[in-house]
């Protein structure tokens, strides 16, 4: 039990170790070499193309029970829908768009990059990478860490929208909440620190998918095995790792007052 | 120009390389032969370092290469090699065009308005027509190897590391290949090494010609003394013989 303990803790600091060699070698070629345009640009489009509908979608639904929840406990408790805007919008900004959104870019396009790099470690694509005068960092993972960072913020920002605009549907339509009531329950109280809180999340969420996912690929081993393997623990680890992130920046964004 | 001393290399357990001696003079051919799975690729891998041997040496120019650990020195010393890998290794999500261009620009200086012209060139040169707008994935074996052939001469490098050139072609196809690189040897004066299954082949291309066998150089000399030679592994495995002092394991 302890043994098992052991080698897990070991595992767990091992890939820690690499993963953070992995940033660092990205820091240094950052500076060192000129950024890969062309692939940024193409992976930037790839990854927000392919999450847009799945992104918008889950929080389009996720703002309609909000506010169905929110309006049927309302109207049991204090016998009116009160508020919906501002709850529906409050938890949208602060925590369900950041989050849902990093998990569905975690889902999609993290699986995605996960699987092709894999598959091009095994195939040796990778090697020849070093034999043609580049690298895997300069030309895979820079690239797709920065799509990834410009891409969820600006999904996050869509899911956001949506997500209220389903709040909306459903007050106006099934509780009978007034259109500018709704909207004005959330310009009221939700905020520029608030649409920051939810920002900040989402960038570190961004740039911790892009080191798992992209770490996951360049270290598998074992043929398509190994690649269905990667690509299986770049998800879940993804998935955890925002939950537990989630709430350590929580806790500290507050702390700061935002 | 290359001198590999007692170079090892082990995967785990397993000892692959056991004290590997070998020597390639500029602008010389070597062909390497040995059975499936002694170590063939792992040799060349280790000398541009795509693997870390476990000890020896390997001199470039004089130079110990198994200590580079800058990132930029390591790209440096790969500059002035070609490396043809088994499989091919071409880029799946790039097109055979520019597959074929893809180390111009990084390795050389070459303007991007070249590159169409050195692309069609070098695919002309093994032998392949009006693929450029291709993926990978719509070759057969055999065009694919040679495709990723034509990337490594894009670049033109000095020494090539041919893993395997003509596995998978046909006897015409290899042919030319065999012709292609005794030209880039006579003209340019590329050094190689090249490991090959094909004995004909080998006794063509090649000025010197080593066997390796249980991770160990059995012989390594001029190939006309190599092809004449009583060593009886040598024998066994240049005549293709069942029955001899190498026991091939074949499980049942
Ligand atoms: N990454 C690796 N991990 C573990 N073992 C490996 C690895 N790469 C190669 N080997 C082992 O090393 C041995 C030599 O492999 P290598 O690819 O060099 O053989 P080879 O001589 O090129 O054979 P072939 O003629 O079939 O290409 C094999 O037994 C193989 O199992
Ligand atoms: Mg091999």
């Amino acid at each position: 039990m302890f043994k098992e303990l052991g080698r897990l803790l070991i595992r767990f600091f091992t890939q820690l170790g690499q993963a953070s060699s992995m940033v660092y070698s990205c820091v240094f070629w950052l500076f060192k070499s000129p950024l890969e345009f062309s692939q940024t640009m193409q992976q930037t489009t790839k990854i927000g193309v392919e999450s847009l509908v799945v992104a918008t979608l889950t929080s389009l639904f996720t703002g309609m029970v909000l506010a169905l929840q929110a309006g049927t406990t309302m109207r049991n408790i204090l016998s009116e829908p009160l508020y919906i805007g501002t709850l529906v919008g409050f938890s949208l900004v602060r925590e369900l768009g950041p989050v849902l959104t990093a998990f569905v870019v975690a889902g999609r396009a993290g699986a995605a990059v996960t699987a092709e790099i894999g598959t091009m470690q095994v195939t040796e694509q990778i090697d020849a990478l070093h034999t043609l005068g580049t690298d895997p960092i300069r030309y895979l993972v820079i690239p797709r860490l920065i799509a990834f960072m410009i891409a969820i913020p600006v999904l996050t920002l869509c899911a956001n929208f949506s997500g209220m605009f389903g709040g909306f549907l459903v007050s106006v339509n099934s509780l009978g909440v007034a259109s500018n009531v709704y909207i004005s329950d959330i310009t009221t109280f939700i905020g520029v620190d608030d649409l920051m809180h939810g920002f900040i999340k989402s960038c570190f969420f961004a740039f911790m998918i892009g080191v798992v996912c992209c770490y996951k690929g360049l270290w598998t081993r074992g043929g398509a095995e190994g690649v269905g393997k990667s690509t299986t623990q770049a998800v879940v680890s993804s998935m955890v790792l925002i939950l537990v992130l989630d709430y350590f920046l929580t806790a500290i964004l507050n702390s700061i007052g935002l | 120009m290359i001198e590999i001393i007692d170079l090892k290399k082990n995967f785990g357990p397993k000892h692959i390389l056991r004290g590997v001696n070998l020597k390639i003079e500029e602008g010389k051919t070597l062909a390497v032969i040995g059975g499936s799975g002694t170590g063939k690729s792992t040799l060349i891998k280790c000398i541009i370092r795509l693997l870390e041997p476990d000890g020896g040496k390997i001199l470039f120019n004089g130079q110990d290469i198994t200590h580079i650990k800058s990132q930029i020195a390591l790209a440096k010393l790969r500059r002035s090699f070609g490396y043809l890998f088994q499989e091919g290794a071409l880029f799946d999500s790039l097109s055979v065009g520019e597959n074929v261009v893809f180390g111009l620009k990084y390795l050389t200086d070459t303007p991007k308005s070249e590159y169409a012209k050195i692309a069609k060139e070098k695919l002309a040169l093994v032998g392949l027509k009006d693929i450029e707008h291709l993926r990978p994935s719509e070759l057969s074996g055999g065009m694919k190897k040679r495709v990723s052939l034509a990337r490594v001469l894009a670049t033109e490098p000095k020494v090539i590391l041919y893993d395997e050139p003509t596995s998978g072609l046909d006897p015409i196809m290899s042919q030319i290949i065999n012709e292609l690189i005794i030209d880039l040897k006579n003209k340019l004066g590329v050094s190689s090494i090249v490991i090959t299954h094909d004995m004909k082949s080998a006794f063509e291309i090649s000025d010197t010609m080593a066997m390796l066998y249980e991770g160990k150089v059995q012989l390594c000399a001029p190939t006309p003394e190599f092809k004449k030679s009583q060593n009886p592994y040598v024998k066994q495995f240049v005549e293709g013989l069942s029955k001899g002092p190498i026991q091939m394991q074949i499980r049942n």
